[in-house]
C-alpha cells in the first residue's frame, strides 16, 4: 500500500502542491488524471523519491520514501519517467538487464538472466534482444524501458505518461502490457495518464488533481461522471456508455 | 502463457549467456597485441643511435622506456576521463578539454608556481588537481542547473569557459612574466618525459581499477539521474567519486605531460559505435584504444619533420578536429526509421 500524508511541495509562493492526503492499495492500475500543471508528475516523482518532499511522508509498504536507503526502496518500488533526449548505445538486453541491478550489481547470474528473458518475452522484444537502443523506434525503445522496470521485480511500479508519443496502436499494446503485469504478477502500477479514456479503460482505480491537490479519487466509474470531469478540466466533458464501459466526450 | 499466442514470435528470448561480462576475446587480443607492436615502435623511434653509441642502453632506459610507458598511461587515463565524463554528462561532445578541465589544471600548474618559486613535481600535480576537480565540478553544477535543449550547447558552453579560464591563465602568466611556463604547457609534449619525471603517471592504472570496479554504476549514470536513483544507486556520490577520480587523473597528466585535446572525444566515440555504451565490457578496449591513438600520434609527431619533432598535440588536435566534424556531421543526420 502507498499511504501519502499530507504532502506539500512548495515551488513559489503561489505554486503549491499539497496536502496531499491517498491511499493507494496494493495491486491494480491506478491512474493520476488532470490538468497540466495540477501536479500529477510531482506528485509520482515524490512516490518514487525522485523529489524531495516539503512536508508530510509517504510510505510505501511500510517503509518511509524519504529516509528508506536508495538501494532498499530499489527492491520494492521503481519509477520510470518520460523518456530523455539522451540515447545510451546499449542493447535492448544489456538495458533490461540492469533491472536486475538492485539485486545483482551488475554481476547477472543464470536466474537473473532467465528473468530478463522472461520480460523481453513478455513486452514482445525477442526480435529485439540485440539491438541498440538508438536504432529503436520511439515506441519499441518505450517498450525496452518498460521491460526494465518489470524486470526490477519491484511491487511498485510508477509510470509517469507512459504513452507520450505512441500513436493509438502502440498505446494500446502498451497498456495491454501494464494491464497483464497488474494481473498475472499482481503489480501496484500508477501511472500519470492524459487521455481520460485510456485510463478509464485500463484502470481499477483513477485519481484526478487538480491546482495540486486531489479533486477526486475513486473507481473508474465514481470518477467518469460528467459533473466531476468537467470541473476538474474546466471544459465541457460528457459521458455515453461505450462497449468497454463509459467513454468521456468533449 | 498467453502473451506467447498473442504476439506470433515464435522463439523465445534464449538466457543464454551472452558475452557481456566477457573481455579477453580474439579482436581485444590482437588490439592488444597492436599495442605492444606499436609500443616497440614507439621505443625504437629516435635520432639518437641507441645500438651505435656506447651509451646507448642508459639512454634507452632514461628516456625510450619512461617516453612509451608514459605514452600508454597517459593514453589510457585520457580516454577513460573521457568516456566518464560523457557517461555523467549524457553528453557525446564532452572530454577533458571541451569541459574546462583541462585549462583548469593549467591554471592550477600557474597558481602552484606563483605561491612556491621552483615548485616540487607533487606540489603542481597537487594544484592541478585540485584546480581541476573544482572546474569540472563548476561545470557539472551549471549543466544540472540548466536544462539543454541541444546537446551540442554543452561542448560550446565547455569550450567557453576553457577559453576563458586559458585567457586568465595568459593573463597571470603575462602579469608575473612566467609565459615561458603557460606556453610550454599548453603544447603538451612527450619529449621531456624521462626517468625520474613520469613515475606519477602509475597513478592512472590505481584509478582505472576503481572506474572499473564503478563501471556499472557509471553506465547507469549515462540512462540518468532518475533510472539510476530508482534503480538504487546514489547519484550525487556517484558523480562526486567519478569526478574526483577523473579530476585526478587528468591533474597528473596535465603536469607530468601537458595539454592534451580531444583524445577522450575521439576514443569513446569511435568504441561506443563498434560496441554501444556499456563501461564494464567497453572500458579495456576505450584504454587499448587511447593507447594506440596517442601512440601513433607520438611516432608520426617524432617522425614527420626528423631530427626535430613537432608536439602530439597538434597532431592530436588536427585529427580529434577532424574525428569532431565527422561526428557533428553524422548527429544530424535523421535515423533511420524502422
Amino acid at each position: 500500500m502507498i499511504k501519502i500524508n499530507d504532502i506539500k511541495k512548495r515551488y513559489t509562493d503561489s505554486v503549491e502542491i499539497g496536502p496531499l492526503n491517498i491511499e493507494i492499495p496494493r495491486a491494480g492500475l491506478t491512474s493520476l488524471i488532470g490538468p497540466n500543471g495540477a501536479g500529477k508528475s510531482t506528485t509520482l516523482l515524490m512516490i518514487g523519491r525522485l523529489l524531495d518532499i516539503d512536508e508530510g511522508n509517504i510510505t510505501v509498504a511500510d517503509l518511509d520514501v524519504s529516509s528508506t536507503k536508495s538501494k532498499d526502496l530499489a527492491k520494492i518500488i521503481t519509477i520510470l519517467r518520460q523518456e530523455n533526449h539522451f540515447v545510451t548505445r546499449l542493447t535492448v538486453r544489456q538495458l533490461v538487464g540492469f533491472g536486475r541491478f538492485p539485486y545483482s550489481k551488475g554481476n547477472l547470474n543464470k536466474k537473473d538472466e532467465e528473468i530478463i528473458s522472461k520480460y523481453i518475452d513478455f513486452l514482445k522484444l525477442t526480435e529485439l534482444e540485440n539491438r541498440y537502443l538508438d536504432e529503436l523506434s520511439g515506441g519499441q525503445r518505450q517498450r525496452a524501458y518498460v521491460a526494465m522496470v518489470l524486470c526490477q521485480e519491484t511491487e511498485y511500479v510508477l509510470l509517469d505518461e507512459p504513452l507520450n508519443n505512441l500513436d493509438v496502436a502502440r498505446s494500446v499494446q502498451m497498456m495491454d502490457h501494464l494491464r497483464q503485469a497488474a494481473n498475472e504478477f499482481g503489480r501496484t502500477i500508477v501511472t500519470v495518464m492524459h487521455d481520460i479514456n485510456f485510463a478509464a479503460k485500463y484502470s481499477d482505480r483513477i485519481c484526478a488533481m487538480k491546482d495540486g491537490k486531489i479533486a477526486a479519487y475513486g473507481t473508474v466509474d465514481e470518477i467518469m461522471d460528467p459533473e466531476i470531469l468537467t470541473d476538474i478540466f474546466e471544459t465541457e466533458i460528457q459521458t455515453i456508455d461505450g462497449p468497454y464501459g463509459k467513454v468521456a466526450i468533449y | 502463457m498467453s502473451h506467447k499466442d498473442m504476439g506470433g514470435i515464435g522463439r523465445d528470448s534464449q538466457s543464454l549467456l551472452y558475452n557481456h561480462n566477457k573481455i579477453w576475446t580474439k579482436p581485444f587480443i590482437l588490439a592488444v597485441i597492436a599495442v605492444f607492436i606499436l609500443g616497440t615502435i614507439s621505443l625504437f623511434t629516435g635520432v639518437y643511435d641507441i645500438r651505435g653509441q656506447e651509451d646507448g642502453m642508459e639512454m634507452f632506459f632514461t628516456t625510450r622506456i619512461p617516453r612509451t610507458v608514459a605514452l600508454i598511461l597517459t593514453g589510457a587515463a585520457m580516454a577513460m576521463s573521457g568516456l566518464v565524463m560523457q557517461l555523467i554528462t549524457q553528453n557525446r561532445f564532452v572530454e577533458p578539454t571541451t569541459t574546462g578541465t583541462m585549462e583548469w589544471a593549467g591554471l592550477g600548474l600557474l597558481c602552484v608556481y606563483l605561491l612556491v618559486p621552483s615548485p616540487s613535481l607533487m606540489l603542481r600535480m597537487a594544484g592541478a588537481i585540485v584546480f581541476s576537480f573544482m572546474g569540472t565540478m563548476i561545470f557539472f553544477m551549471f549543466l544540472r542547473r540548466v536544462e539543454l535543449k541541444s546537446s551540442l550547447i554543452v561542448p560550446i558552453i565547455g569550450l567557453m569557459l576553457g577559453a576563458v579560464i586559458s585567457a586568465v591563465a595568459t593573463f597571470v602568466g603575462l602579469l608575473f612574466q612566467m609565459t615561458q611556463n603557460i606556453e610550454s604547457w599548453f603544447i603538451g609534449s612527450f619529449a621531456s618525459v624521462q626517468a625520474g619525471r613520469y613515475e606519477y603517471l602509475w597513478i592512472i592504472v590505481i584509478i582505472c581499477i576503481l572506474i572499473f570496479l564503478l563501471a556499472n554504476r557509471l553506465t547507469l549514470a549515462g540512462l540518468g539521474e532518475d533510472i539510476a536513483t530508482s534503480l538504487g544507486v546514489n547519484y550525487n556520490l556517484l558523480v562526486l567519486i567519478a569526478t574526483g577520480l577523473i579530476s585526478l587523473a587528468v591533474g597528473i597528466v596535465a603536469a607530468v605531460i601537458g595539454y592534451l585535446p580531444f583524445l577522450g572525444l575521439i576514443v569513446p566515440n569511435i568504441v561506443s559505435l563498434f560496441r554501444g555504451d556499456d563501461l564494464r565490457s567497453n572500458l579495456p578496449w576505450v584504454c587499448v584504444i587511447g593507447m594506440c591513438t596517442i601512440t601513433i600520434c607520438d611516432i608520426i609527431s617524432r617522425t614527420i619533420i626528423m631530427p626535430f619533432e613537432i608536439s602530439v598535440s597538434v597532431i592530436l588536435g588536427t585529427v580529434g578536429a577532424i574525428v569532431f566534424i565527422s561526428l557533428l556531421l553524422r548527429q544530424r543526420r535523421p535515423r533511420r526509421i524502422r
